[in-house]
């Protein structure tokens, strides 16, 4: 196995359980009984892999770290600390110390002496956590310091602590076990009820050849590694019934090199069998069976003194050649123990993102070149050949629709990550707020993901600090105290929309008014509707906040955020009622490499809207095209509806052909008619980014290539559909309403 | 890789696989676990297995590997699953069974 990239799967894998880790603690609080203590193992586990993973790859740092929190975190689930504000606070502090240790060893650097510093803090302060110990001797247990393990000597009286957090019970059942009505695997389940089995191992080495075998008794032996808070004398009792005719032993956890060695001596000749089965089962570290067998060597080297002679075979296999199966299994063990995890895994492939983009573009030139295909086989006329076109572009579409779902990831998680930026703002601005999340599941494009984290952050924090009122003048208004910021996602029409609602005070036009004017963005003359002044605070330098605080209010951020989604080629809008709240809706394409377009004609060009925008094409009445002369505005069922005729738009030459028609497209609630001469049907649209030369043109927001070799414009409906609006409202002075 | 018809003898555990039934089934089972190459055990009709089940399949299991031959688990059911799990024994017998999300 690859070192390296065995390294790189630990890293990311450890930074999805940090973030695990980060929401369970964050819905810790809010939690109902049953749900906290599954939370609480869920975070436990999150730790315990992260150091289990990270002392295979011997980041000591790392490991002597979570070894602390893991040790709180236990003393936590096993109730004999609560939770408390403190103590969250003091997890989430450390996972974040676990997150920059991680990335120290990422990028191969050494963490900064302040980060060391926050480190040793944060140990001392979980150290409290494990003050009021009961149990004995917990220093020589937990080395709450970072200390060097390797270093630790086992003493000439063999009592050094084993470090294992687990029970580990040996079991081997009498032969008439079953005939008296017994099942092994009913201990096991009860034994799963008042603890866990992290590990269990049956042995079948003792079932003999098949014609001396009875059926009816038993051959089997099982090694267990068992979690369970319960004393030694409780989990006797399980196998009460059990016990005249069964060999048990019972290790409990910390228990000392002494009585391992006890173990493996007492129970088999074979010393390596059993370590490695120690091993494998979790109740050794592999460090510790060394440590074991060395012990072990060194007892019979003193009590004979002709060293090869007396050496067993084990011992020697040691020497020689034991590292390599223990290396083995120590990993196959930290597979077992993770067994959720990698279940998890085995259903999810990590690929490299530009693997997946090289795919993405190739599939873009197959579905250009299948458009071109397409057209030469219907010059052709070859009925046969035009049926094996028709399987393929189908198939080419599906490819299509396949890869582009590879790229596809839900929101869930980047809306997560504001449980915490949610929890701690409210605490840094001294409001109550609470964060709600719906629409998780909602999927979308992995670029947009990742780029609409910032621009998110800023909303959010905008709504706590600007939107949100303070509990006093909350409880005056009548609202509850604490506020609530609302995430959500949906799809509509070929688009995802992201929504940012809260509970707080709304937009104050007038005073957005006011400060535009003062700013010199708009005239007092200017009659503008609500949306129009809401989007003033997008403008570069906008800020009404009386108070600047460190958050928000500086006037840089929200012109931001409208270039970062612009940018993804979406929009913002907004919606507030004064004093009832604010809800921001961002729109973004599913999307950026690949849509279904629908494919038009004006002159000799062809122009391309997204398939999903467009709702219906009718034919431009002629007498329509005569009284409307000038205005840009049809009937349409009653509606309202202003148009764009792309001719005039785009210059097109030539004159329009004698029958024209509408092509009606909708963009949120808005809609418009664009004027075209041909209707040329559905098409794939490989969508090609204008270079930088053409960043500034309006209404075009790329090109793409059609089967014939030329060259064809998308439409930026979105921009045509307001211009027409506006170019409609001015000109006839009708008041659309959007 | 070489391609070869070979015989594939099933045999269908009818009923329960536990300690009241292992003895009639090992009766039946074996012969045909000694005489294939490919042993196909239809495990679809077990309600309820226990360890001494189990024992018997690791048996047949064995004495398969022991000369080479093939034996597959099939049709199990949840009461099959679940004895496999607990004793982390999926593994040993090697076949595909579905992880059913708990």
């Amino acid at each position: 196995m690859n070192l390296d990239q065995a390294l790189q799967t630990f890293f990311a894998e450890a930074h999805e359980l940090l973030q695990v880790m980060e929401d369970t603690l964050l819905k810790l609080e809010g939690a109902d009984q049953a749900q906290l203590s599954d939370d609480i193992n869920a975070i436990f586990r999150a730790a315990h892999t992260i150091k289990g993973s990270a002392g295979l790859f011997g980041l000591d740092d790392v490991v002597s770290f979570t070894h602390g929190l893991e040790s709180v975190l236990d003393r936590l689930r096993n109730g004999k600390i609560e939770v408390s504000d403190d103590l969250v606070v003091l997890l989430l502090g450390c996972k974040d110390q676990v997150s920059k240790l991680i990335d120290a060893q990422e990028g191969g650097e050494i963490l900064s002496a302040q980060n060391k510093e926050e480190g040793e803090h944060l140990q001392l302060r979980l150290h409290a956590y494990m003050e009021e110990n009961p149990q004995p001797a917990p220093s020589k247990i937990l080395p709450m310091v970072p200390a060097n393990r390797a270093q630790v000597e086992v003493s000439e009286k063999g009592e050094e602590i084993i470090d294992s957090d687990n029970w580990h019970i040996s079991l081997k059942f009498g032969r008439d076990v079953f005939r008296t009505g017994m099942d092994p695997t009913s201990f096991f389940r009860y034994m799963n009820t008042i603890g866990e089995i992290i590990k269990i191992r049956t042995f079948i080495e003792e079932i003999p050849a098949a014609a001396d075998m009875d059926p009816e008794s038993c051959y089997l032996s099982y090694a267990i590694n068992f979690r369970c808070s319960a004393n030694k004398e409780a989990i006797e009792s399980i196998f009460e019934f059990v016990q005249k005719d069964c060999q048990i032993h019972i290790l409990p956890p910390h228990s000392s090199v002494k009585n391992f060695l006890f173990f493996i001596e007492g129970l088999a000749g074979d010393d390596l069998r059993i370590g490695e089965i120690l091993v494998q089962c979790g109740s050794l570290t592999q460090r510790e069976l060394n440590k074991l067998l060395e012990y072990q060597e060194m007892a019979r080297l003193g009590a004979t003194g002709s060293p090869e002679a007396n050496k067993p075979i084990g011992v020697l296999a040691v020497d020689h050649g034991f590292v390599q199966p223990v290396v083995m299994d120590a990993a196959l063990d930290q597979q077992d123990k993770n067994r959720k995890a990698k279940i998890k895994q085995q259903q999810l492939v990590r690929v490299d993102a530009e693997k997946l983009d090289h795919l993405i573009n190739l599939i873009g030139e197959l579905v250009i070149a299948g458009a071109g295909i397409e057209m030469e086989v219907r010059r052709s006329k070859l009925a046969s050949m035009s049926e094996a076109s028709l399987i393929m572009s189908r198939m080419i579409e599906e490819v299509r629709d396949g890869a582009l779902k590879l790229r596809m990831v839900q929101i869930g998680d980047t809306f997560n990550r504001f449980n915490r930026v949610v929890r701690d703002v409210s605490m840094e601005i001294g409001k109550e707020i609470h964060l709600h999340i719906t629409g998780g599941e909602t999927e979308l494009d992995k670029t947009v993901v990742e780029q609409i984290g910032d621009p998110l952050t800023h909303l959010i924090r905008n709504s706590m600090d600007h939107g949100i009122e303070s509990p006093e003048v909350r409880v005056q208004r009548g609202k509850p105290a604490a506020g609530l910021v609302r995430l959500n996602a949906y799809h509509e029409s070929g688009s995802i929309v992201i929504e940012v609602l809260d509970d707080g005070a709304g937009l104050d036009r007038e005073k957005i008014l006011r400060k535009a004017i003062e700013k010199g963005l708009v005239t007092a003359d200017q009659s503008l509707s609500d949306q129009e002044v809401y989007k003033l605070i997008f403008e570069a330098g906008f800020s009404t906040a009386e108070q600047v605080s460190n958050l928000s209010g500086r006037g840089v951020g929200m012109d931001v955020v409208r270039r970062n989604i612009e940018a993804l080629r979406g929009s913002i809008e907004l919606d507030s009622t004064l004093g009832v709240g604010t809800t921001t809706r961002i729109r973004l394409p599913l999307t950026l490499a690949i849509i279904d377009g629908f494919l038009m004609g004006v002159g000799s060009s062809s122009y391309v809207v997204p398939l999903e925008m467009v709702v219906e094409c009718i034919e431009l009445p002629e007498t329509n095209d005569e009284s409307s002369d000038g205005r840009n505005f049809i009937n349409l069922r009653g509606e309202v509806l202003p148009f764009i005729r792309l001719r005039e738009q785009f210059h097109e030459s030539g004159k329009a052909g004698k029958r024209e028609n509408i092509v009606v497209v909708q963009y949120g609630s808005r809609k418009a008619g664009l004027i075209v001469d041909a209707l040329l049907g559905e098409f794939q649209t490989v969508i090609k980014p204008l270079g930088t030369l053409f960043g500034n043109l309006k209404g075009i927001s790329g090109s793409t290539i059609l089967g014939s070799g030329d060259v064809a414009l998308i439409l930026d409906a979105p921009a045509l559909i307001q211009r027409a609006i506006n170019q409609e409202s001015k000109t006839s002075g009708v008041e659309v309403r959007h | 890789m070489r391609k070869t018809k070979t015989k594939v003898n099933s045999y269908q555990v009818k009923g329960d696989l536990n300690i009241y039934t292992v003895a009639s089934v090992k009766e039946e089972l074996m012969p045909i676990v000694n005489t294939s190459m490919i042993t196909e055990i239809d495990l679809s009709s077990v309600q309820e297995m226990d360890s001494a089940g189990l024992q018997l399949l690791v048996l047949a299991k064995r004495e398969s590997l022991a000369k080479n031959a093939e034996l597959r688990l099939v049709g199990h059911t949840p009461a099959v699953l679940d004895v496999l799990d607990i004793c982390d024994m999926a593994g040993y017998f090697g076949d595909p069974v579905v992880i059913s999300s708990k």
